[in-house]
C-alpha cells in the first residue's frame, strides 16, 4: 500500500493544479494601470465634435470610463446594464467611442439610449492603446485624484456591478 | 472575435509611415517578442487582427520617431503588462514557470536513480547461506539443504 501513497499525493496535486488553471480565465489580463494615474486624453466629443474632452475636466471625482462602439457585439449586451447603472446617478460615466464612426455611434445611441454624461471620439484608437484595451467593452473606475481603481474588462454584468463596481464606488466616494 | 472581425471591416488601417525596409525588418523582430492580445497565442507579428495591425503600426512609429527596441517593449509593457511579452520575464514571480520544469527533471532523475541504485544493491546482495551452499555444491558435497 505504502508504495502507492507517493504517486497518489503527486497525482492529487496535478489535479488541484489543473482543477484551479480551468477556472482562470485567459481573457482576463491583470491590467498594469490599477493604482496609476488614468493616461491623460484630449479627443473631441463624440456628439459634439467641436467640443473636447479630457479626464482633467472630471478630476476631483470619481468616475467611470466605459470603452465601447457600435460594432462591438458585447456592448449591447452590456447596454442595459449599464444604462441602468446611469440610472441610478451614482458617479458620471463617460464614453470612450473606439475606433467607430462618428454617425454610426450617434445612431447607435439614438436607438438604444445612452448612460454617457458625454462620449469622447476616439477615431483611430490611439487612446485606446493608451489605456491597454484590447476587447471592448471595457471599463475603468477613476477615483478622485485620477487614479484609476479598478478595470473590469468584457460586458458588465448585474452581479458585476453589484458585487465589484458598487462596493469600490462607494468606498471611493466617502474617501 | 466577431466583433473585431466587424471592426475590420469598417476601421481604416493607418498608412505605414516609410517604406524603409531596415526599420521594417526591426518592426518584425520586435513584433515576435510581442503578443497579440486578441489572439493569445499568436505574436503581433503573426496575427492580423485588427489590433495587432494598430499596435504594429505603433511599433514602426515609434521605432521611426527614434526610440530604442527596449523603450518600445517598455512602452507596450506599461500599457499591457507582462503579458504582452511573448517570452516572459524572469523575475521573483516566475521562478516557478521558469525554474520548475528543471526541478521537476532533476527530482524525476534523481528518484530513478535511486530506484535503480536499490534494485542493483537488491540483486547483489546474495545470502550468506547460499553463498555456503553453493560452495560447499562445488566441492563436491551433497546438498545440504536438502538433507536438513
Amino acid at each position: 500500500m505504502k508504495r502507492f501513497l507517493l504517486p497518489l499525493a503527486i497525482f492529487v496535486g496535478l489535479l488541484a493544479f489543473l482543477a484551479v488553471g480551468l477556472r482562470l480565465n485567459p481573457r482576463e489580463i491583470p491590467s498594469p494601470f490599477i493604482g496609476k494615474p488614468a493616461p491623460s486624453f484630449k479627443l473631441a466629443q463624440l456628439h459634439e465634435a467641436d467640443k473636447t474632452i479630457s479626464p482633467q475636466d472630471l478630476a476631483g471625482q470619481v468616475w467611470i470610463l466605459n470603452v465601447w462602439a457600435s460594432w462591438c457585439v458585447s456592448c449591447r449586451a452590456e447596454h442595459p446594464v449599464l444604462m441602468d447603472f446611469a440610472r441610478a446617478n451614482l458617479v458620471p460615466v463617460v464614453g470612450l467611442n473606439y475606433k467607430d464612426g462618428r454617425d454610426d455611434g450617434i445612431k447607435w445611441l439614438r436607438e438604444f439610449g445612452n448612460p454617457y454624461v458625454v462620449s469622447a471620439f476616439d477615431n483611430d484608437g490611439r487612446v485606446g492603446i493608451d489605456y491597454g484595451v484590447y476587447g471592448v467593452p471595457e471599463t475603468f473606475v477613476v477615483d478622485k485624484k485620477g487614479v484609476i481603481r479598478m478595470k473590469y474588462t468584457g460586458p458588465l454584468t448585474r452581479e458585476a456591478v453589484a458585487e465589484k463596481l458598487m462596493p469600490l464606488i462607494k468606498e471611493l466616494k466617502s474617501a | 472575435m466577431l466583433a473585431l472581425a466587424a471592426a475590420a471591416a469598417q476601421a481604416k488601417e493607418a498608412p505605414p509611415a516609410v517604406a524603409d525596409p531596415e526599420l521594417e525588418k526591426r518592426v518584425m523582430t520586435l513584433s515576435e517578442e510581442l503578443r497579440c492580445l486578441v489572439c493569445q497565442n499568436q505574436t503581433l507579428a503573426d496575427s492580423h487582427a485588427e489590433l495587432a495591425v494598430d499596435l504594429k503600426n505603433q511599433v514602426r512609429e515609434k521605432l521611426a520617431a527614434g526610440m530604442s527596441d527596449k523603450d518600445v517593449i517598455d512602452y507596450m509593457v506599461e500599457r499591457y503588462g507582462d503579458f504582452v511579452l511573448y517570452r516572459p520575464p524572469v523575475k521573483g514571480t516566475t521562478w516557478v514557470l521558469w525554474f520548475g520544469p528543471f526541478l521537476l527533471l532533476g527530482g524525476g532523475i534523481a528518484m530513478l536513480l535511486v530506484k535503480l541504485a536499490k534494485r542493483r544493491g537488491a540483486e547483489d546482495a546474495v545470502p550468506d547461506t547460499d553463498l555456503r551452499r553453493a560452495a560447499s555444491l562445488l566441492e563436491g558435497k551433497n546438498d545440504t539443504k536438502e538433507q536438513a
